[in-house]
């Protein structure tokens, strides 16, 4: 087992959501939930309370009938690269407790080192960061329901989506025993991508040119991974965070809708100075 | 005492004059009570001092810590001998990388399916558990908290470490030792460690996480945390 290979290789795992496939089914919420052992109340009617890794909304074109368009659209942390790793986020936690891997490209939260500031959750542009309101009480006999993978957080830190990283701790493990040193495409997949029955969610190594992620959007590394295929987007391109979820719709309004409807978008802008 | 005062203010200087008289006579007996206090002082601050040094070293550990007996007295020493492959005999990773940790009856049954030897132990063990289909309430000495990811593959696997390194010698023992659980945290002491001063001669005397970095830190040396520029935390966080 050749320890540096395995230790080396740089790996930027990323989601690629296609809009035009995705029904709005929410099973990709629901998998996620039970996965990542995420709390849920008996009154979930509060939205601002809920918790929710990876979410579903509903964009409209706005038009009056009979052109009314419908997109729904699935959105997990975005795992965003900034510059060098400098996410919102990461940047601002004065706790160290979410980080940036440069191994990975996955932004962890270490749930016993936060304490609860909130800092990242007002720094993320995209509202992917969850605070625990209260401890998480599950209904009779469902605590046996739990992974063991994930531990449950407690009453006062913030979680967010791991892009599922019990499930690469896992692959890795078999990897090991089997003498790899690389996690094959098909051994780390999240939770989300293996519920979506359109098959709408593809995960894997933006960096690594036989993982479907990479072909789908062809990442451009040398523009902070803009995609350079035509119908790809990411959302709040602009703002430079550098995100590692890529979108796919081939409806205009939809890609529009990804950088909030700026005055002057188009798909492909260059991005400001920072 | 300014001159001032003693021109402008005759009687109160007077007075003070007149009571510094007795102060003068009654010096000497009041460096003595000073020093009988400050004795008193300093013999009280040393009879404390041991005192709270006695209550937390030795009572508060004392306290924090209750002792439980495994519910079987189980020789390693003994079983060593028999198995072919070593640890990896009962404990060994699983095919999906994953380790099996505590051995269940299901690979105990292989030999004790009945009574084979005269150990009292045994005759429990078979009797109470195999003939039952009990599973046994082993406490586990090396049990982490629920948020530590530990990978046994990654270790001795990737890394070709051995056992000794973090569970020391207890391939060797003969009997279970007593299981301390700190009432707190509900962990085992082999967490913390026995040395209440933090100073272990040892590296499987305890399981600290900077334990766990120290060696990480030595041995691996890598960088990819942005935020700290040493190894992630999801590395052995989950």
């Amino acid at each position: 087992m050749s320890k540096e290979l395995s230790h080396n290789k740089v790996r930027r795992y990323g989601m690629v959501i296609d809009l035009d496939k995705c029904t709005g089914c929410g099973a990709c919420m629901v998998a996620c939930m039970a996965e990542n052992n995420v709390p849920f109340k008996e009154d979930e009617s509060n939205k601002r309370d809920s918790i929710t890794w990876m979410k579903v909304y509903k964009l409209t074109n706005g038009k009056p009938f009979p052109n009314t368009e419908i997109c729904y659209l699935p959105r997990p942390c975005q795992h965003c690269e900034g510059h060098d790793g400098h996410s919102p986020c990461v940047s601002v936690c004065p706790a160290t407790a979410t980080d940036y891997n440069s191994e990975t490209g996955i932004v962890s939260q270490i749930y016993t080192r936060c304490f609860g500031c909130r800092y990242c959750m007002a720094a993320c542009p995209y509202h992917a960061r969850y605070f625990n309101w209260w401890d998480p009480v599950w209904p009779d006999g469902m605590e046996k329901y739990l992974s063991p993978n994930v531990s449950p957080r407690m009453r006062g830190v913030v979680e967010k989506c791991s892009f599922c990283f019990h499930r690469y701790q896992l692959a890795k493990d078999k990897a090991y025993y089997e003498g790899r040193s690389e996690v094959r495409e098909d051994e780390y997949q999240t939770a989300c991508t293996q519920a979506c029955p359109a098959g709408a969610i593809t995960f894997g190594d933006l960096n690594n040119p036989l993982h479907a992620v990479h072909q789908m959007v062809k990442p451009d590394l040398k523009h902070a991974g803009r995609p350079k295929s035509p119908n790809a987007f990411r959302l709040l391109e602009r703002l430079g965070t550098n995100p590692k979820v890529y979108y796919l719709s081939d409806r205009e309004w939809v890609r529009r809708a990804g950088d909030n409807y700026m005055a002057d978008t188009k798909n492909h802008l260059e991005p400001k100075e920072h | 005492m300014s001159s001032l005062d003693e021109k402008d203010n005759a009687v109160p200087a007077d007075s003070n004059a007149q009571a510094s008289l007795p102060n003068d006579t009654s010096k000497d007996k009041m460096d003595e009570k000073e020093n009988e206090t400050s004795g008193f002082i300093i013999f009280f601050f040393i009879i404390g001092l041991v005192a709270s040094l006695i209550a937390g070293w030795v009572i508060f550990p004392k306290l924090l810590y209750s002792k439980k007996d495994q519910p079987i007295n189980f020789n390693h020493l003994l079983h060593m001998a028999e198995v072919d492959d070593g640890c990896q005999s009962c404990h060994f990773l699983r095919t999906d990388g994953s380790f099996s940790g505590i051995p269940g009856l299901k690979q105990c049954i292989g030999c004790h399916d009945e009574i084979q030897g005269e150990s009292k132990d045994e005759a429990i063990f078979v009797e109470e558990y195999v003939q039952k289909g009990r599973e046994v309430p082993w406490l586990i000495y090396s049990r982490q908290q629920d948020c530590v990811f530990f990978s046994h593959a990654a270790h001795i696997k990737g890394d070709g470490m051995d056992c000794v390194t973090c569970h020391g010698h207890i391939g060797e023992s003969e009997q279970t030792r007593v299981y301390e659980e700190n009432r707190i945290t509900g962990l085992s002491r082999d967490i913390w460690g026995k040395s209440i001063s933090g100073f272990n001669a040892n590296s499987w005397e305890r399981m600290k996480m900077n334990d766990c970095a120290k060696c990480h830190k030595e041995a691996i040396g890598k960088a990819s945390s942005v935020q700290t520029g040493k190894e992630g935390c999801f590395v052995c966080h989950k």
